[in-house]
């Protein structure tokens, strides 16, 4: 092993870099899909307003040279894609989750025809705070050097486990998350606040494709997202609508997705394409280990049409 | 329309007007601006639409499914193309070979596949470069550049030609030092952005200071590489304005003259070649000029090589060789011209190569 490397530390340095990195598009998109679903409504179509997202983004800094006015705008048109999501599920006998499918295709489909001129121009980066400077070792400090964007998801997270419990917008929330009925006889409009919701989770989303275009990997083409999107729904489900449960969750992906490149790097070679499958292997024990035939899913908000079903 | 035939000096517009108007199709699987693969198409499309007596029609974004066989119809049927380059490897078997056997009048051209006479159509064939010996002068830069005498490659998938650069690229880099070793890490797709930028990281961590590629959009690689402070050799398009100062230099294609050439003898009423390669002296593959970073010994090397490789008559893989399990791949006294038919079918990694192709 040269001196140069890292050897086998290499590793769990990449595991802990990798969760870092790669975790942020899921942190925001599983948030925004926490607060939609806790309001009763699925939104599937969020892989779309993730590319969406990270095409804005990119366009806006490349044109601007401001890498947040880029994030503002890549909001505003997440929000855009969550209100008419919601606006119209609110039809009496519109099923959320083909409106959802059909609002990723549309998504995508606007994504790669406006983002056609901006794959090739270079758009500046996301700020990043390195806190790996204490370290002598160029690969720790590489793997501390954290976008803020990573920060601003980990606050979130706190802040809407504290929120949904804690705060009159929250109860609310999950009142019309759990019974529509309820919520009326309290006065409360249900559509509106679905609405509300979506917006919300949609602008969330468009962060997390904010993160991939303006971060990491840093460029737009149509490629960029390998369908972070549709996982990060999953991982609502798998987090039981906690948002730290999302956070701990998308760190958890993260860290699994880097095992594949990084151990093939210190030469562990065989089998590459089975360490790759990783995450998804380990989605799955997860939800069969916590899955129960005798009682529904903890935490699901009763009005959400996954239950029903 | 316009005639392309005035933008280009030295044609007679009168001879041009005389051909017949041939539509040329080319379908590619990804955006056409992708700094890499279908980029390299589509510049080589740019040479063929400015030629004379051609129209040129383009689809970029086309999956290898059926889509590609409704593509290759609505070009044939509605836009009337007589000659078909569908760019993309897995569009051949079946999609070209099937949409072939319905049009016996129109003619189809596919990079990168192995075109067999009397089991393929005799309308279709194949076409590719051997690129290897772009990566193997990528490798003689590399390896002058390197300081911890370790390079790295980031590779899609391990078919014979990914591997045949994976090779070429370490032996180019131990005809500068014997002791270097190049760490492969695969990917498993062509595409695959955070993957890419993932291996590209792991790479850099284990203290490999010059990177390549081989993925469809090597622009990620190349970012990432040079945004952690190690040097890149480039690949499919030239990637040096993504990087300028760590870019050494790249492997590209040169597709507008292959594309020229195969559109001319069309217009002639000549027979296309069914199975046609070329490398660096024939002009199917071009280097991207060195960047800053290239010292001066190793510009000599660099160009000394270049040289050797234009006379045809250099072999990147020469005996002894053995993979990297320890079996003789090539014998003491064997070497492989540029055109030996078992580079095609290459399935291991030779010693040096630190990864494996399963």
């Amino acid at each position: 092993m040269e001196d140069t490397g890292l050897g086998l530390w290499g590793v769990p340095l990449a595991i802990i870099g990798g969760a870092i990195r790669v975790s942020t598009p899921f942190i925001f998109v599983s948030l925004g899909e926490t607060i939609t679903e806790r309001s009763g409504r699925i939104n599937l179509g969020l892989e779309g307003t993730l590319v969406l997202g990270a095409m804005t983004a990119y366009a806006v800094a490349a044109t601007t040279g401001s890498t947040w006015l880029g994030v503002l705008a890549a909001m505003f048109v997440g929000s855009i894609f969550g209100i008419v999501h919601g606006w119209i599920c609110k039809f009496p006998k519109v099923n959320d989750i083909a409106i959802g499918i059909a609002m990723m295709q549309f998504g995508l489909g606007l994504a790669f025809f406006l983002g056609k001129p901006f794959i090739q121009p270079i758009a500046p980066k996301l700020p990043s705070i390195p806190l790996g400077a204490w370290s002598d070792t160029p690969q720790v400090e590489a793997a501390l050097n954290i976008n803020v964007l990573f920060f601003i998801g980990a606050a979130l997270a706190l802040v809407l486990f504290w929120a949904f419990r804690h705060t009159r917008i929250g109860l609310i929330l999950r009142v019309v998350g759990d019974s529509t009925d309820a919520a009326r006889a309290m006065g409360i409009q249900p559509d509106f606040v679905r609405l509300v919701a979506t917006a919300i989770g949609g602008s969330l989303a468009a962060i997390g494709g904010a993160y991939l275009s303006l971060y990491y990997p840093g460029s737009w083409n149509e490629g960029i997202s390998s369908g972070q999107g549709l996982m990060a729904i999953a991982l609502v489900i798998f987090a039981r609508w906690n948002p730290v449960g999302c956070f701990l969750a998308a760190l958890l992906f993260g860290g699994a997705g880097a095992l594949g490149p990084a151990l093939q790097s210190v030469g562990v070679t065989q089998g590459y394409y089975l360490f790759y499958a990783a995450p998804y292997v380990l989605t799955l024990i997860i939800l069969i280990m916590t899955s129960s035939p005798n009682r529904p899913l903890i935490g699901a908000p009763g009005a959400l049409s996954l239950t029903k079903l | 329309m316009g005639f392309a035939a005035s933008a280009v000096p030295g044609f007679m517009a009168s001879s041009a007007l005389a051909q017949a108007e041939l539509a040329v199709g080319f379908i590619y699987v990804g955006p056409k601006d992708d700094y890499g693969y279908n980029q390299a198409h589509a510049e080589g499309a740019a040479v063929v639409k400015a030629l004379p007596g051609v129209t040129v029609i383009e689809e970029e974004n086309v999956a290898e499914t059926v889509d590609v066989q409704k593509s290759m119809e609505s070009m044939i049927n509605l836009d009337g193309a007589a000659l078909l380059f569908p760019t993309s490897f897995g569009y051949f078997d079946p999609h070209v070979l099937a949409t072939a056997a319905k049009n016996p009048d129109t003619l189809f051209r596919h990079c990168g596949g192995l075109w067999q006479e009397g089991k393929h159509p005799a309308n279709t064939g194949s076409y590719f470069g051997y690129i290897h010996q772009g990566q193997f002068l990528n490798g003689v830069a590399a390896g002058h550049a390197s300081k911890t005498k370790k390079i790295g490659f980031v590779a899609a998938k391990p078919i014979p030609q990914v591997l045949q650069n994976v090779n070429a690229f370490l032996l180019g880099a131990r005809s500068v030092d014997p002791s270097i070793t190049c760490q492969v890490i695969f990917t498993g797709e062509w595409s695959l952005a955070v993957k890419e930028a993932e291996a590209t990281n792991a790479l850099v961590d284990q203290g490999a200071d010059v990177i390549t590629c081989h993925v469809d959009s090597p622009k990620v690689v190349v970012e990432t590489a040079a945004g952690r402070g190690a040097f890149v050799c480039g690949y499919h398009a030239n990637q040096s304005p993504l990087a300028p100062e760590k870019y050494l230099t790249g492997a590209e294609w040169a597709w507008g003259n292959v594309y020229s050439n195969f559109v001319k003898s069309a217009q002639n009423g000549e027979k296309l070649g069914n199975f046609v390669r070329g490398g660096l002296k024939d002009g199917f593959v071009k280097m991207s000029p060195l960047g800053t970073a290239v010292t001066e010994p190793a510009r000599k090397q660099f160009e000394t090589t270049f040289t050797e490789i234009m006379t045809g008559k250099f072999s990147v893989f020469q005996g002894p060789l053995k993979d990297n399990k320890g079996n003789e791949v090539v014998g003491a006294s064997q070497a492989f011209a540029e055109d030996a038919i078992e580079l095609e079918s290459m399935a291991y990694l030779v010693e040096g190569v630190v990864g494996s192709t399963s």
